[in-house]
């Protein structure tokens, strides 16, 4: 996508964003799965990479996202003491919580990157969450912090 | 008599499938005996199944292919038991397999001859609604796929012989008879649908818009005659008002019908308008029905769900006549309202709820195999184990012995296998053998060769998402040198399109864009192991239940997810490479948690083959809640029957009986668990080591707050009134008795039904009724759910004087006391309130089970609890005693409320489960676990904090010096310590980091 596109895009209220979605596998892709077993609905601007849980997360992988031009991230895992893998959840929570406060220090505005939980039976919260944060994502506009400019 | 370790299956739908699939997997070797001509049974022809709304094909179709394919499994279609004799461990059958006139072995399935054939006949798997030659598959996604000749229709004109390129038409091929040698005896026949006759009152044959529930089925489903979408049969309108009938067949005394219940058809129905009106939203659906019987786990829920997010609607009345208006084909309904008056309505369409006939050659089969049938002729059953027929080594599991759903037939078909192993188990692994793959090919150092297979889903997939241009879109990605889609990628004839793609088009890497990868990601990997590559050389990319399922309106971007989703699949798949499983020896012992009749079931199941048992009991003594129950509703002494069973099992020397005990601590993973538990007045302490865990920790009776339970002494539960009849006269002294129904179920606190209840007050009416015929008994209720047949219990309470009154929920019925008397005032829909003076006030309190005391085990086993507290299963439909953790197993009421019967049936099904892993010696791993890379490593020790099974350890390694160790058989893969290595010296094997950069780098721009 050229810059004079891009820019055209941005104006036009058509701009969708693109959010990258780390899910881990039994509680929140399940969670993913039950949504549209459901046949609830949600924005499509999701893409879901499944992981096997949310603690092999790497803060790497959000920033990488991020300067790859994702416009939004998503981690979710499962709810604090419902970890398949007894705490890789809560490992997750600490080291999310150091990262976000890096972001914001780099100027990444809070609501981009979102952390959340929705476990294997919660397919209407996950649409309702998804459905937030494309919401607050698309209202930031695209993310443009970590372009390339030269 | 020698026994025999083989085992025969008679009838290959669900049922079938499952008992042939534990038993070959436990080692016996199976012979599956289908009568059509491919397995799959009623379930294949289903369009979604209750409560969860999956997709019956989807969810069947990895099991039938698995059953297809089975090394062990010997599946003969198309044949006809001819004779049977022999006794419990030898039996010989001698079975008539009947022409196809296609040879098997050579047909390939494509359909040629089919396409090519002049005549048309009608086909029996889409009800008579569509059209097929008399050359014939019974379904596209058919196992075993091949096609046979309908030799009624054909006219013998030689073109399919003509248009086959495989030469596999054979018109002179002869029947075949074959004397089979087994142990032992599973009958799974299934049943047959209730057709209404020529001459009845619903104008069914007659007016065209008046189909069966099963013809509904199809018509709803997306490989039906009308390709998923709602038409009415006489002029393919969409039907705007359809009218569902309950009870067509069923709980019919007048003769023409039968007079059990059919147990399913509440569900059914509430499903098939659920799915009516999210097919098409303009469909309003209305259902007529006497009760609403949704007793199963998160039944309840689906039907409210039914009545408030789809908008159906319930209407208490049974139907006696249609009658059509002429001009527009509609419908007219008369109804009675429940106020009493009479109403006339107008429907597009109608579908009748046909009940359960037993299956049309019950007769047959009973006199071929000497076993009785009961008196709807249903294959009569022992009055404890469901799956026990009349003779010693014939089983009978699903609708053969009574009207069931599929998680009930999926469970006694597991049942009927765990009491093979029981009687067979000195012969396992004597007649089977071991699976051969070819040697797996070399890819490493290859360029990636990657095959992408797209699935339509029948209109699952291909309804919202353009497949074809997902399918150019994905050629053109690098590496990508076959891109290929189809109708249904899971069906067994994909897969051996896959194998031979793999040979083609030398694939070195496989991706499948379907559905999700945790249904069906085994499937398709045994599939491409079996074409030569590893298993981990494949991806699977969901553009189903995270895309199409989910941007139902937005076919567009939803294309364009699915083609995103594909090309971070590929990209993915770029870096992939080949795994080793780890191979984990077994500990052939069990654990059975909870020592109520279902953990003493399959503890004495365990025991008699010889696995040593560990019960544990947290009461001073054994029994459970069976303790308080005196005889069922059938009749069977409880008592006896309890006292029978702990004697058996506190002498087996094989049991270590260990009460009042608490379980510490369970650590380990399938096929190695160790657990310490303190036991005893002594508060002692024991550990030991077993293979495979069984839940079975029941739930507890709720103690009423409501109707002055507790504060007034003839308020009395059910079973106080239970032991009071069976233990005194106090009956005899009472004029009148009240029940009140649902007290602590179906409400805001415990919204399911207790399944129970209904027959429990029954069961007491009946025996108050014999000891004291004068005893007037009211029973308040919402919906009588005597289902199957203890309806017939129901009527002879009715006949007995017993009166039943039905009461509104929001209404509930009140207890004043005057003068120390109680009198329960309830209001009716077509009399105003009455008033009743009563002796005692029985509640049915429901049952109820504590998060507080599920919890701690829940989190030791890492299994998780549903909404109202109970043991949440793999899957609700086709895995209903598994858990999503291998090796851990669920039975009884601590799985959802349920009957003795149901009780022993499930701890001898969970017991079949746990013999597919405890008969090996050894199981294969999951092979995605962490690897180190010690170079990088600097020894932080970082990992080993985060590790939460204790895998890692620090070592002193001879080139590196100070590194982390990783134990791969304790390792889970989680990636908890990979996310947090500074260093990047740990990775995932499956998950690694260089994979999901490659994942982050392919958003289309």
């Amino acid at each position: 996508m050229t810059v004079k596109n891009e820019q055209e895009a941005e104006k036009s209220e058509e701009w969708e964003p693109k959010i990258i979605a780390f899910l881990c596998n039994w509680c929140s892709y399940a969670g993913a799965d039950l949504a549209g077993v459901s046949r609830i609905q949600y924005p499509p601007n999701i893409r879901i990479v499944r992981v096997p849980c949310s603690g092999r997360v790497n803060p790497y992988f959000i920033v990488k996202s991020l300067t790859d031009g994702w416009d939004g991230v998503v981690v979710s895992g499962c709810h604090p003491g419902d970890c398949h893998y007894l705490t890789g959840n809560l490992v997750a929570r600490r080291r999310f919580a150091i990262l976000k406060e890096l972001l914001e220090f780099f100027g990444i505005e809070p609501g981009r990157v979102n952390f959340m939980w929705a476990s294997a039976a919660e397919g209407e919260r996950f649409a309702v969450l998804i459905r937030k944060a494309t919401k607050i994502v698309k209202e930031l506009g695209p993310n443009k912090k970590f372009e390339k400019k030269w | 008599m020698e026994k025999v370790g083989a085992v025969m299956v008679v009838g290959a739908g669900i049922g079938g499938s499952q008992a042939s699939l534990d038993l070959a997997d436990s080692g016996y070797k199976v012979y599956l005996i289908e009568s059509t001509t491919s397995i799959g049974g009623v379930m294949a022809q289903l369009d979604k199944t209750f409560p969860t709304n999956d997709c019956a094909m989807c969810i069947v179709s990895p099991k039938l292919v698995e059953t297809g394919r089975h090394q062990n499994i010997d599946l003969s279609i198309n044949c006809k038991i001819q004779e049977v004799s022999g006794e419990a461990g030898n039996f010989t059958v001698k079975v008539l397999k009947k022409s196809l006139f296609i040879n098997q072995d050579k047909c390939t399935g494509c359909g040629v001859c089919g396409k090519e054939c002049p005549v048309e006949a009608i086909d029996i798997f889409n009800e008579g609604l569509a059209k097929y030659a008399a050359t014939s598959v019974r379904y596209p996604q058919a196992v075993p796929l091949v096609y046979a000749i309908n030799k009624d229709y054909c006219i013998g004109c030689g073109i399919c012989a003509g248009v086959c390129k495989a030469k596999a038409v054979e018109y002179d091929l002869e029947d075949e008879e074959v004397d089979l040698n087994v142990g032992a005896i599973i009958l799974s026949p299934g049943f047959d649908e209730y057709v209404p006759p020529k001459a009845n009152l619903y104008g069914y044959g007659k007016y065209k818009n008046v189909v069966t529930s099963i013809e509904f089925e199809r018509i709803l489903s997306a490989s039906g005659p009308y390709a998923g979408r709602v038409l009415r049969p006489s002029d393919g309108d969409v039907p705007e008002k359809v009218a569902f009938l309950q009870c067509i067949g069923s709980r019919d005394f007048s003769g023409s019908g039968n007079p059990y219940c059919s147990s399913v058809c509440c569900m059914y129905t509430a499903k098939e308008a659920v799915i009516a009106h999210e097919h098409m939203h303009q469909i309003k659906p209305t259902i007529f029905s006497m009760d609403v019987r949704a007793y199963g786990k998160d039944f309840d829920k689906y039907i409210i769900r039914a009545q408030e997010e789809y908008g159906v609607q319930y209407i208490r009345s049974r139907i006696s006549s249609i009658q059509e208006v002429p001009e527009t084909n509609d419908l007219r309904i008369r109804y009675e309202t429940e106020d009493g008056k009479v109403k006339e309505e107008i429907f597009q369409m109608v579908v009748l709820a046909v009940g359960f006939n037993p299956p049309n050659d019950a007769k047959y089969l009973a006199e071929k195999f000497g076993i009785e049938l009961n008196e709807y002729n249903f294959a009569k059953t022992d009055i404890f184990n469901p799956v026990q027929t009349s003779k010693p080594g014939i089983f009978a599991c699903g609708a053969f012995s009574s009207p069931k759903d599929i998680p009930d037939t999926v469970t006694q078909a597991s049942a009927a296998a765990g009491c093979v192993n029981q009687l067979l188990y000195d012969e396992k692994g004597t007649l089977i053998t071991e699976k051969s793959l070819p040697p797996e090919i070399f890819v490493n150092g290859q360029p990636p060769r990657i095959g992408v297979f797209i699935c339509h889903c029948g209109i699952n997939i291909g309804g919202f998402v353009d497949v074809p241009e997902v399918t150019r879109y994905a050629k053109t990605l690098p590496n990508v040198v076959l891109s290929d889609r189809n109708l249904y990628t899971c069906s067994a004839d994909t897969q051996t399109i896959i194998k031979n793609m793999v040979k083609e088009y030398h694939l070195n890497r496989v991706i499948v864009a379907s559905c999700t990868p945790r249904t069906h990601e085994p499937l398709f990997q045994e599939t491409i192991r079996e074409a030569g590559l590893n298993r981990y050389l494949f991806q699977m990319a969901n553009i189903r239940d995270q895309c199409s399922w989910v941007h139902m309106n937005e076919p567009e971007a939803a294309t364009e997810k699915a083609k995103d989703l594909v090309r971070m699949a590929v990209n993915k798949a770029r870096k992939i490479q080949p795994i080793d499983r780890i191979k984990l020896s077994v500990t052939p012992k069990a654990l059975v948690v909870g020592g109520g009749i279902s953990g003493m079931a399959a503890a004495l199941n365990f025991a008699s083959q010889e696995y040593e048992t560990y019960l544990v009991e947290k009461q001073d003594k054994l029994g459970g809640f069976a303790n308080n129950i005196y005889h069922t509703l059938e009749g069977g002494d409880v008592q006896a029957f309890i006292t029978d069973l702990i004697k058996k099992i506190e002498s087996h020397e094989f049991i270590h009986v260990y009460k009042e005990a608490e379980i510490e601590n369970i650590d380990g993973y399938i096929g190695n668990f160790k657990t310490s538990i303190i036991y005893g007045k002594n508060k002692e302490k024991a550990e030991f080591e077993h293979g495979v865990v069984i839940v079975a920790t029941g739930a507890k009776e709720y103690q009423p707050n409501e109707y002055l339970y507790g504060q007034n002494d003839l308020v009395i539960l059910q079973s106080e009134l239970e032991k009071i009849l069976n233990t005194s006269d106090d009956i005899k002294k009472k004029k009148s008795i009240v029940m009140i129904q649902c007290v602590g179920s179906r409400n805001d606190e415990h919204p399911y039904c207790s399944k129970m209840c209904c027959a429990e007050a029954i069961k007491n009416a009946l025996l108050a009724k014999e000891k004291n015929p004068d005893v007037e008994i009211t029973v308040l209720f919402r919906d009588i759910r005597t289902y199957g047949f203890k309806e017939k219990y129901y009527r002879k309470a009715r006949e007995a004087g017993v009166i039943f009154i039905q009461y509104d929920e929001n209404d509930p019925p009140k207890i004043n006391v005057e003068d120390s008397e109680l009198r329960v005032e309830v209001k009716t829909a077509r009399h105003d309130t009455i008033n009743i003076k009563s002796d005692w006030l029985v509640l049915s309190a429901g049952i109820y089970a504590i998060r507080e005391e599920n919890e701690d085990l829940a989190k030791m086993l890492k299994v998780p609890l549903n909404d109202d507290n109970f043991f949440l299963e793999a899957h609700v439909k086709l895995r209903p005693v598994d858990f999503a953790t291998e090796g851990v197993f669920v039975a009884g009421i601590a799985h959802c409320p349920k009957t003795i019967e149901d009780s022993i049936a499930q701890a001898n099904a969970a017991v079949s489960r746990a013999c597919t892993i405890l008969s090996k010696e050894e199981i294969e791993a999951e092979g995605k676990t962490a690897q180190i890379d010690m170079s990088r490593c600097i020894g932080c020790g970082m990992c080993i904090e985060n590790c939460a099974y204790n895998a890692i350890e620090l070592i002193d390694d001879r080139r590196f010096g100070r590194v982390a160790y990783i134990n791969q058989a304790l390792c889970k893969g989680c990636g908890a310590c990979s996310g947090n290595c500074r260093c990047a010296a740990i990775d995932i094997l499956g998950f690694t980091g260089e994979q999901i950069f490659s994942m982050i780098t392919g958003r289309v721009s």
